[in-house]
């Protein structure tokens, strides 16, 4: 295997015109690229502040043009409005919401006897079939960016394991106002902080446009993107 | 082991699918010999392609469609050039930096766990693939839509060595059920229209209701039942990277299905195969290609998904990560001064949606996984020491004459390809070889471009370009030595004054901030 890596990385250098024996598998040697200094003169950050009004109302607009379903509910109201919300899922009323195990226990302090709180973590994670069987996932977020209507996961304990986010067909997120940013520039920069954690960008629910280019939403991810968007107390 | 692989001889099909009857319509194109090499030369494989009516109304309604969607969200994004030129400039730093970066993002996968493997050719990656899927015992791995994977035929490999690849992405499946080939990088089944689709589900899926009809979201529901099971199960699983993070070992996969995602989270082992010039330089410059990348490819804001990771999470994902990084003929693309651009691609397939040609002969007239303009200059280079851009002798030297150098490949580039000058600086390329192979042929070469740009009376109209980019091969005395063809016909003989470095069009664009005419762009 260090051969290849050898051969390959020679084969580059070779390319470049950098000193070394070896050419490219044509025999070839290329000439030395220019230096070149990277232009940044794009915007890095929007005209409207994190989490004001500009801003949350873009994101609402981006995420029902992507089909997603948006309420903007106060703190308070939370709870009552996630237990609405997860009720409504299951005519019978009976329904399985799993949950990451940092999520904020408020949240679900409103859940009536007909919700069933599956609570998932690294390590006493819930099988790929459990997590089909539930009919709902609830989670927080870390950054959501409005141009673009993305909100972002990264993994903490208060949005969990990638695959709750995924497998289950409804996902109910809770976006808080200072979460949210105006450009992916901004976006980027938050979530650089911590590059290493995994990451799920999700611009409304799962889609396909695969068949004549015509945007479909629901394949494989949740078919149902649910955002309570939480404005500053 | 220096040589660009070509692919095994084979069709495929996938084991648990219906077999298919005597006289279906499907599989116009069996899995060929070479993924960068098949078929005729690009003037015969398009005379073929040409006489399918139906394929250019698929393909005409398909690329209207995005063009337009495209248009519209890029035109909301006021920095769109100031993006362009950060994204063109990023990439061109990424190869001068290349063997750092390399080393750089090798270090930061394997400190998180991950494990980086090299291959020279695709012989080499699909071997460690294999190797792999084995070892864990795996007899079926699932794969995200991937063209590093397309271009060094690893399913058909797999296949050979008892390992079914699933094929999850929408459009792959559709392909893969046809026992088809993609024509397009994005939407690889752009060529089969709703009915079409239905017609194979019906006579391929085992599970299809029978009932099933032909509206989109119906058809997706299908797909989604259908891999539901394979998700849930699979041990292993296969993707590409749209983007490796050299500063922090980070890989990216961009979708929408949520397929990705499931290949990425919920197998053991995760198996990526990328190219070595898929790099960004740092964490931050992802900021630029996710904001080109989706709305020149999907015409959407943002894209439903996007998979970002890092080595192996504890606890979250795939236990397992193997990272191949793949030359195969990469290393001889970036050896040439003009043609390297080639590897800023980030495979969004604009170029395609906008090309005449592409929409009128559609992708597998080109005869290889990489259609359209970006396929035009890549394939020939990336088939370089096999004969890719030497002559006559070679398919694939025919694919920088499958333009009419109009110039909108270039102008919807999201990192500003050059894509007429490479195709240009290629056809002078190949002529050259010619004449020190065999004598100087120069008519033979000159007709063959001038066949394909003034076989109609529009496509001349749109060649008005040509003329322009000699401009850039004239030297400092601006006089043209060795001109593309068809004015290279002449210029043996011959010293040819410069043409100006505008066309009439251009100026006129230039004077009065639109266009003279309307091209087919937006
Ligand atoms: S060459 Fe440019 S426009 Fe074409 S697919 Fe690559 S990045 Fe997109």
């Amino acid at each position: 295997m260090s051969d290849a890596r050898t051969e390959v990385l020679s084969r580059v250098r070779a390319a470049l015109g950098r000193p070394g024996a070896g050419t490219t598998p044509a025999g070839l040697i290329g000439a030395a690229p220019r230096d070149v200094i990277v232009p940044r003169e794009y915007r890095g950050a929007g005209e409207h502040p994190a989490g004001s009004p500009e801003v949350r109302e873009q994101l609402v607009d981006r995420l029902v043009d992507y089909k997603a379903h948006v309420q903007q509910v106060a703190e308070a109201d939370l709870p009552a409005a996630v237990a609405t919300l997860l009720s409504s899922l299951s005519e019978e009323g009976q329904v399985t919401v799993v949950v990451p195990h940092g999520l904020d226990k408020a949240w679900l302090a409103g859940m009536g006897d007909g919700v069933e709180v599956r609570e998932d973590s690294p390590a006493a994670p819930l099988p790929a079939s459990e997590l089909d069987a539930a009919d709902a996932v609830l989670t927080a977020a870390r950054v959501a960016c409005s141009e673009t209507g993305t909100i972002v996961l990264d993994g903490e304990p208060d949005q969990g394991r990638r695959a709750i986010s995924l497998v289950p067909d409804v996902h109910v997120c809770v976006v808080r106002a200072e979460q949210v940013v105006q450009t992916v520039p901004e976006a980027v920069r938050r979530l650089g902080a911590y590059p290493e954690r995994p990451q799920t960008w999700i611009s409304g629910p799962s889609a396909t446009s695969d068949i004549e280019l015509d945007r479909v939403e629901g394949v494989h991810g949740p078919r149902t993107l649910h955002v309570l968007l939480v404005p500053p107390s | 082991m220096s040589r660009t692989f070509l692919g095994l001889p084979r069709t495929l099909r996938r084991p648990d699918d219906v077999a298919a009857g005597p006289d279906e319509p499907f599989g116009a194109v069996p899995h060929p010999q070479a993924p960068l090499r098949w078929g005729d030369a690009f003037p015969e494989a398009a005379r073929q392609t040409l006489k399918n009516g139906q394929l250019r109304r698929n393909l005409g309604h398909a690329t209207q469609v995005i063009r337009a969607k495209r248009a519209a969200v890029v035109s909301e994004v006021p920095d769109w050039e100031a993006l362009r030129d950060a994204g063109s400039a990023l990439k061109e730093r990424v190869m001068a930096e290349l063997p750092e970066l390399l080393a750089e993002l090798e270090e930061n996968v394997t400190a998180r766990g991950g494990v980086v493997h090299w291959a020279r050719d695709a012989a080499e990656a699909n071997r460690i693939v294999a190797e792999i899927a084995k070892a864990k015992g795996a007899d079926e791995v699932v794969k995200v839509k991937s063209m590093a994977t397309q271009e060094i035929g690893l399913n058909e490999h797999l296949a050979a060595e008892g390992v079914a690849a699933i094929e999850t992405d929408l459009a792959e499946l559709i392909v893969q059920l046809a026992d088809d080939m993609p024509s397009h990088i994005l939407v690889p089944a752009i060529h089969r229209n709703r009915t079409e689709i239905r017609d194979i589900f019906l006579a391929r899926m085992g599970d299809a209701p029978p009932d099933l009809s032909d509206v989109p979201r119906e058809l997706a529901m299908a797909a989604r039942a259908h891999l539901r099971r394979k998700f849930l199960s699979a041990k292993v699983a296969v993707s590409g990277a749209n983007f490796g993070v050299a500063s922090t070992g980070t890989l990216a996969v961009v979708e929408s299905e949520g397929n990705g995602r499931m290949c990425l989270t919920l197998p053991e082992t995760l198996v990526t195969v990328m190219g070595i010039e898929k790099l960004v330089p740092s964490f931050e410059d992802l900021e630029v290609f996710l904001q080109l990348l989706p709305r020149s490819s999907t015409g959407e804001r943002m894209n439903p998904y996007t998979s970002l990771w890092t080595g192996v999470t504890p606890g979250d994902g795939p236990s397992e990560f193997h990272l191949i990084l793949l030359d195969n003929g990469r290393t001889d693309v970036l050896a040439d001064t003009v043609g390297r651009a080639a590897l800023h691609c980030i495979r969004c397939s604009a170029c395609l949606n906008v090309c005449p040609v592409y929409e009128r002969v559609g992708g597998h007239a080109y005869g290889s996984v990489y259609p359209g303009p970006i396929g035009a200059i890549l394939t020939p280079q990336l088939t370089a020491s096999t004969g890719g851009v030497s002559g006559h002798h070679d398919v694939n030297a025919a694919l920088p004459y499958a333009s009419t150098l109009c110039g909108a490949c270039y102008d919807v580039c999201p990192v500003k390809i050059d894509i007429p000058s490479i195709l240009v600086d290629l056809r002078a390329r190949e002529v050259d070889a010619d004449r020190s192979r065999r004598g100087v042929d120069p008519w033979a070469a000159a007709m063959k471009a001038a066949s394909w740009v003034m076989s109609d009376g529009g496509r001349f109209g749109l060649a008005g370009r040509v003329a322009t980019l000699g401009h850039a091969l004239g030297g400092r005395d601006g006089v043209i030595r060795v001109a593309p063809p068809p004015a290279s016909a002449w210029t043996r003989s011959r010293d040819l004054p410069a043409p100006p470095s505008q066309t009439f069009r251009q100026w006129w664009a230039k004077e009065h901030g639109r266009p003279a005419d309307e091209g087919d762009d937006e």
